[in-house]
């Protein structure tokens, strides 16, 4: 029986196990609606902006490592969606965004709400699709999925016309896909693979430098059995945090800009690095001259792009983590290997040095409320359990500071391109995948305050979520830059006229409460969590002018922190 | 690469995004009408080189790749040039292209069309070789490449 592009559209969306589809309707994706309007397979997600709709799709793949999968119309309602797809791109977040076109005889055409989103997503897209023909519009989605979700993963857009909605074609939705020119690499070289193994065993000062690759590789087991036999150090990136254990001794902490004392001069005095799905980034490498000045450098990854990008190593291996850590393993095993323990002795003691500096230590005894004690505190009533999301700014290293998270899919941010406004979104998308669980949202009223709209999609679908404002009626982080290198010239990072945020929540029906005092905090946060099911605004008035430490100024090496 | 509306922007646009140089391009279909093939002519250092390489290749339109100055191979261009061609240097301008191997493509009474093939150097050396203010306008092909022996860039 020949179906509707929109029919097709619905059907192709259930083929591939697609319970929500975050999105916003409009003129060009009414067919669409109308079809989802008709069937109970796929559940539409309402939001309020469609930037929103991506960061809700992204909150929902990054905590089930499934597609995130969003509809939004023609024009306006693709380019609001850009910034979604960027956040996702950057992290290599596997979402399927469908974008409605005008009737492909008004293409080019200036037609009323027409934008050129092939165009304008090309440059933040791991591939895109114009359908010109509704016989190949099962096709192209059975191929988005494939794309978005295999490999380096990242967001895949297809862009449809109206018309092609409408226009009719059998429906066979393919088994397979083949693409002669998209081949992604499974398994690493066996001989690079034996050399790291040589290389880690003969290493007196190694450690092992994960980020969001060992995440979305679904390798936190053999990477923490490889830690374990080995007795090597672990660090964390920002987008690797919950790969390893946060409470496992081995495990020094974050790196990076904000990274700990230990973490970053590890890093720095290291003669072999294993660097596993992370990609060298700036805010970790610090000045790359001054990069691990000693290290030789193994690095696993499925992108051969991102390895030697930025620092130059010398034993690549491009493969899945997950597949190149357990070959790794069965090398180590079979072959009895042992790292060098009287070396690896010296250097737990050195590590061990660094860590008694206590990098993240704050003024406990404040009765003004400390970021860090309020998130702190949220770690321990928690139990460490939450999924925890974040906006971007000081909160959002204070939590990754101070929140451990032993799991991996817990802590949901935005890494590479930082955007704020992800929080909140980005915690609904987690709701919907985890119904039951504690989420948490850190922001800032900066933050927060960027799409603050979906307060109205939380009423809407009763999303119990924990919105943690650290409020310091400043743009922390820029505040924080102009304070150490712009002679405390706070260039417009103050806003003047916040809202009453507990009013505000309680607008849209949710409950609010504004915290002013440090012996508030356990008990306030004590009473949010016993409202499991209502969305609980926390307005704490923080320390206005406390700052984010360890900081690796830019220029600097691992090893130039400024501490407290 | 695919023979795909959109590829060659693909491309470009990964070039101008991460900060890289076209100096010359040339595509077209080839017998499979499913795939057109590119020379892309860019400099660079080894390690940008091998970069640009992993980008390109990460193209889900790319197909296959490869780097022709790995090993020894030709380079062609097509030049097309429109002089000013009256009196006595009708003849000069016919001995010039003969010398160059060009061939009078177009004749007019005031102007000459020479077309020319060869490598880069050749063309330039040509324009050279005129003077200047017989030229009219000049248009140049891009590079094509082709590896020499038995390498080949097939699939």
């Amino acid at each position: 029986m020949e179906l509707t592009g929109a029919e097709i559209f619905v059907r192709s969306l259930k083929e591939e196990g697609v319970d929500y589809i975050f999105g916003y309707p409009g003129g060009a994706v009414l067919h669409i609606y109308d079809a989802l309007y008709q069937q109970q397979d796929v559940q539409h997600i309402l939001v309020r902006h469609e930037q929103a709709a991506t960061h809700a799709a992204d909150g929902y793949a990054r905590s089930t490592g499934k597609p995130g999968v969003v509809i939004v119309t023609s024009g306006p309602g693709a380019t609001n969606a850009v910034t979604g797809i960027a956040t996702a791109f950057m992290d290599s977040i596997p979402l399927v965004v469908f974008t409605g076109q005008v009737p492909t005889h008004l293409i080019g055409n200036d037609a009323f709400q027409e934008a050129d989103n092939i165009g304008i997503t090309r440059p933040c897209v791991k591939h895109n699709f114009l359908v010109k023909d509704v016989t190949r519009l099962a096709e192209t989605i059975k191929k988005a999925f494939y794309v978005a979700t295999t490999g380096r993963p990242g967001p895949v857009v297809v862009d449809i016309p109206k018309d092609i909605t409408a226009e009719k074609a059998e429906f066979r939705y393919p088994d397979k896909v083949s693409m002669r020119s998209y081949n992604p690499v499974h398994i690493g070289h066996a001989g690079q693979i034996k050399r790291a193994v040589k290389l880690m065993r003969g290493a007196r000062r190694p450690i092992l430098y994960t980020g969001g690759g060992v995440i979305l590789g679904n390798a936190s087991e053999p990477l923490t059995e490889l830690a374990r036999i080995m007795n090597f150090p672990v660090t964390n990136t920002l987008m690797g945090l919950g790969a390893y254990p946060a409470t496992d001794p081995l495990f020094v902490g974050m790196l990076g800009m904000h990274g700990t004392y230990e973490a970053n001069m590890a890093m720095h005095h290291c003669d072999v690095l294993v660097a596993v799905g992370a990609r060298f980034d700036d805010r970790v490498t610090g000045h790359i001259e001054k990069f691990c000045p000693n290290a030789k450098i193994i690095h696993i990854d499925i992108d051969p792009a991102s390895i030697s990008k930025n620092v130059k190593v010398d034993v690549p291996i491009v493969g899945c983590v997950g597949n190149v850590l357990r070959v790794m393993l069965d090398e180590i095993k079979s072959n009895d290997v042992r790292s060098d323990a009287a070396a690896l002795k010296d250097w737990w003691q050195q590590i061990d040095e660094w860590r008694s500096k206590d990098c993240l230590k704050y003024d406990r005894d404040s009765d003004t409320i400390k970021p860090q004690f309020v998130l702190e505190t949220l770690y321990r009533l928690t139990k460490g359990e939450a999924f925890v999301t974040s906006d971007v700014g000081q909160h959002q290293m204070w939590a990754a500071q101070f929140y451990k998270f032993d799991k991996p899919r817990r802590w949901i941010n935005s890494g590479g391109l930082g955007t704020m406004g992800f929080g909140l979104p980005a915690a609904m998308g987690v709701q919907f995948a985890h119904p039951d669980a504690t989420v948490a949202c850190v922001t800032g009223e900066g933050s927060i305050q960027m799409c603050i709209q979906e307060l109205s999609t939380c009423t809407q679908y009763s999303l119990p979520i924990k919105i943690i404002n650290l409020n310091n009626g400043y743009l922390g982080m820029v505040r924080q830059w102009q304070e150490f290198f712009y002679q405390k010239r706070y260039a417009m990072s103050y806003m003047e006229s916040l809202p009453d945020f507990v009013k505000l929540a309680e607008s849209y029906g949710h409950v609010g409460m504004q915290i002013t005092r440090t012996g508030d905090v356990e008990g306030a946060l004590i009473e949010m969590l016993k409202l499991k099911d209502r969305l609980v605004f926390m307005d704490f008035l923080t320390d206005r002018e406390e700052n984010v430490y360890p900081m690796i100024p830019a220029g600097g090496g691992q090893n130039e922190m400024i501490l407290v | 690469m695919e023979n795909e509306a959109g590829a060659l922007s693909r491309v470009a646009g990964l070039f101008s995004a991460r900060g890289y140089n076209i100096e010359s391009l040339t595509v077209a279909p080839t017998e499979d009408p499913s795939l057109s093939r590119m020379t892309l002519v860019t400099r660079g250092t080894d390690e940008i080189i091998e970069q640009i390489t992993k980008q390109l290749n990460k193209l889900i339109d790319v197909v296959k790749l490869m780097d022709m100055t790995e090993g020894p191979h030709i380079e062609r261009e097509m030049m097309l040039v429109k002089v000013q061609a009256q009196g006595e240097r009708r003849n000069e301008l016919k001995r010039i292209s003969d010398i160059f191997r060009g061939r009078i493509i177009d004749v007019t009474d005031e102007t000459y069309t020479i077309e020319l093939t060869g490598a880069g150097d050749k063309l330039d050396a040509f324009l050279q070789a005129l003077d200047k203010g017989v030229i009219i306008e000049v248009v140049r092909s891009g590079v094509s490449g082709i590896a020499r022996g038995d390498r080949s860039l097939v699939l």
